[in-house]
């Protein structure tokens, strides 16, 4: 298995032949460049907002219906399966499981990572099961993450914390 | 044919900083859902949502869509056009005997864009148009309404007549934010931002989400005293190539074309109640109003000035204040414009409530497109 692998190959005849830095920077083949300016800024609404602002407590927070009994997580205000409003606000604990991960070798431009990254989407303790969120895994050797593997969130210090879900730095194994 | 059951709306705001789009999505499903009296979980066979993800501001929107409308582990699909695109998809899904319930929704979540003129601009032809210059794309609509202008003498009056009347209804319609009681003076003497266009002759936009229930004939009957049915139902476009269409609205006249023929209409100036038309710029209505064969060309601004196209006139137009009155709704403006129709025909348009019985409801694809789509509902 390619665990803490860094140089990535493929078989040569899957490689292709592509084009070079050059054949761009010296126009051998036609093409127009643009970098639009498309920006936005989204409204976080009802649910989000709550749970970005208790993020800023160190806290995170899920939504109860009363109907599934499900404790749902990220938070919206209705049920999904439902298909009616929330009934109640409820924390949930800042630890959880390891449901699924990966090892991520590079970047969106298939650049290399200096350091492998961890992704994981991690069950919550408190939520109901398969509720939980993507995230990333640290202060881990890459080949000792495992699925069910017990987790706790490490949380930026209160004062750097910005109600963005970045407010997690990241996840770290329990131990014990 | 299909029906319209049911409809529920979200808004119209200038802006909607409480709620998300997904939420507003829901509000409006919600309502749609009781209006119908149906549970979308275990009534509705297929889930259609309009939406261009550069509005959206992320991609593959069409995996977003099914928790707020009830569509979880249902079948759901995006059309990336206008809400009258995806109610011809619904049609078409329950005409072919896959849907007995189909639900169409639409929604602008505008205030959220923090760049609007460039996501228009992305929209151009990137080697062919847009490098041209950086001026706001808005003039596009200016060029065509210069062109429409000098060819058809339309008059400066008659755009500032579309302006007084819509934003006029507008004040009687409680879901829409840019009501305003104007005169043709006022208007003319406002300012150029586009010449020869006005500012004031531009739909601002708008933030709402709209949601409708459509059923298979019998299954209509059934679940309704008041089923609207859609009569007819078109789309067409031009060409992409900017500098080689008509500049006459001819997406308007052909998707119109469509949807009369299918609703057995030979003369729609005679036949057709009640129109809701695109009018996010202001010339647009007098353009669409003779593309939708409601008026002749050359008589559209002396009918407009002598009040036919008002709320107590022969044919209304725009009597929920259209685009200028409601804002633009960017994909939702087909719904806002069928949404009215509806309403009105089922008699539920209160105190702007007119006596009709047969209504088309048409939109075109905004700035830079020349592809739109017509809808006809009667009762």
């Amino acid at each position: 298995m390619a665990v803490g692998k860094k140089e990535i190959s493929c078989p040569p005849s899957a490689e292709g032949t592509g084009l070079s830095d050059a054949d761009i920077s010296q126009k051998n083949v036609t093409y127009f460049e643009d970098h639009p300016n498309l920006a936005y800024s989204w409204t976080a609404g009802q649910a989000m907002s709550r749970f970005l602002n208790e993020l800023k407590n160190g806290k995170l927070i899920a939504t109860k219906c009363e109907k599934c009994r499900r404790v749902i997580f990220p938070p919206r205000i209705y049920c999904e399966l439902c298909y009616k409003p929330i009934d109640d606000w409820v924390y949930i604990k800042d630890t959880g499981v390891v449901q699924t991960f990966s090892i991520s070798f590079i970047d969106p431009d298939a650049k290399p990572l200096e350091k492998p990254v961890i992704v994981a989407v991690i069950t919550i303790d408190g939520a109901s099961p398969n509720m939980g969120i993507m995230h990333i895994i640290d202060e881990v050797e890459p080949e000792k993450v495992y699925i069910g593997m017990r987790v706790k969130a490490v949380w930026r210090p209160e004062s750097e914390r910005k109600g963005t879900i970045t407010d997690i730095k990241y996840w770290k194994p329990l131990e014990g | 044919m299909p029906a319209v059951v049911g409809v529920g709306y979200y808004g119209f705001n200038t802006n909607t900083p409480d709620m998300s789009w997904k939420e507003i999505m829901y509000e409006a499903a919600v309502r749609a859902y009781e209006d119908a009296g149906i549970d979308p979980r275990r009534d509705v066979d297929s889930f259609v949502t309009c939406a261009e993800d550069f509005y959206e501001g992320f991609a593959i929107f069409d995996e977003f869509v099914p928790d707020q409308l009830g569509a979880v582990v249902k079948p759901t699909c995006t059309v990336c056009a206008d809400f009258l695109y995806g109610l011809a998809t619904a049609y078409m899904q329950i005409e072919s005997g896959l849907a007995d319930i189909a639900v169409v929704e639409a929604h602008s979540k505008a205030s959220d864009m923090k760049t609007f003129g460039e996501i228009i601009r992305h929209a151009m032809d990137p080697i062919w148009l847009k490098g041209v210059t950086r001026a706001h794309p808005y003039y596009f609509a200016a060029l065509e309404m210069s062109y429409y202008m000098n060819k058809y003498c339309i008059s400066e009056e008659a755009i500032a007549e579309v302006v007084v009347k819509n934003k006029g209804n507008a004040i009687l319609n409680e879901s829409a934010p840019y009501g305003a009681k104007l005169t043709v003076e006022s208007v003319l003497n406002s300012p150029f931002v586009f010449y020869p266009m006005r500012k004031i002759e531009i739909a601002e936009r708008a933030d709402g989400a709209i949601v409708f229930v459509v059923a298979r004939d019998e299954i209509a009957r059934k679940i309704t005293d008041s089923p609207v049915w859609i009569k007819g139902i078109g789309w067409w476009s031009e060409t992409s190539s900017y500098d080689t269409r008509s500049f006459e609205a001819l997406y308007a006249y052909k998707a119109g074309k469509m949807a009369y023929k299918m609703a057995g209409i030979e003369v729609p100036v005679k036949e057709i109640d009640i129109a809701e038309i695109d009018d996010r710029f202001a010339f647009k209505e007098l353009q669409h109003i003779v593309a939708l064969q409601l008026a002749g060309k050359f008589e559209v601004c002396e009918l407009m000035r002598e009040g036919y196209f008002s709320r107590n006139g022969s044919l209304p137009v725009n009597v929920s204040g259209g685009n200028l009155g409601v804002g633009n709704l960017l994909e939702a403006t087909g719904a806002q414009k069928s949404l009215e129709v509806v309403l009105q025909l089922r008699r539920e348009a209160g105190r702007r409530q007119i006596d009709c019985e047969l209504g088309v409801a048409q939109c075109w694809r905004y700035i830079p497109t020349a592809s739109g789509a017509v809808a006809v509902f009667g009762v």
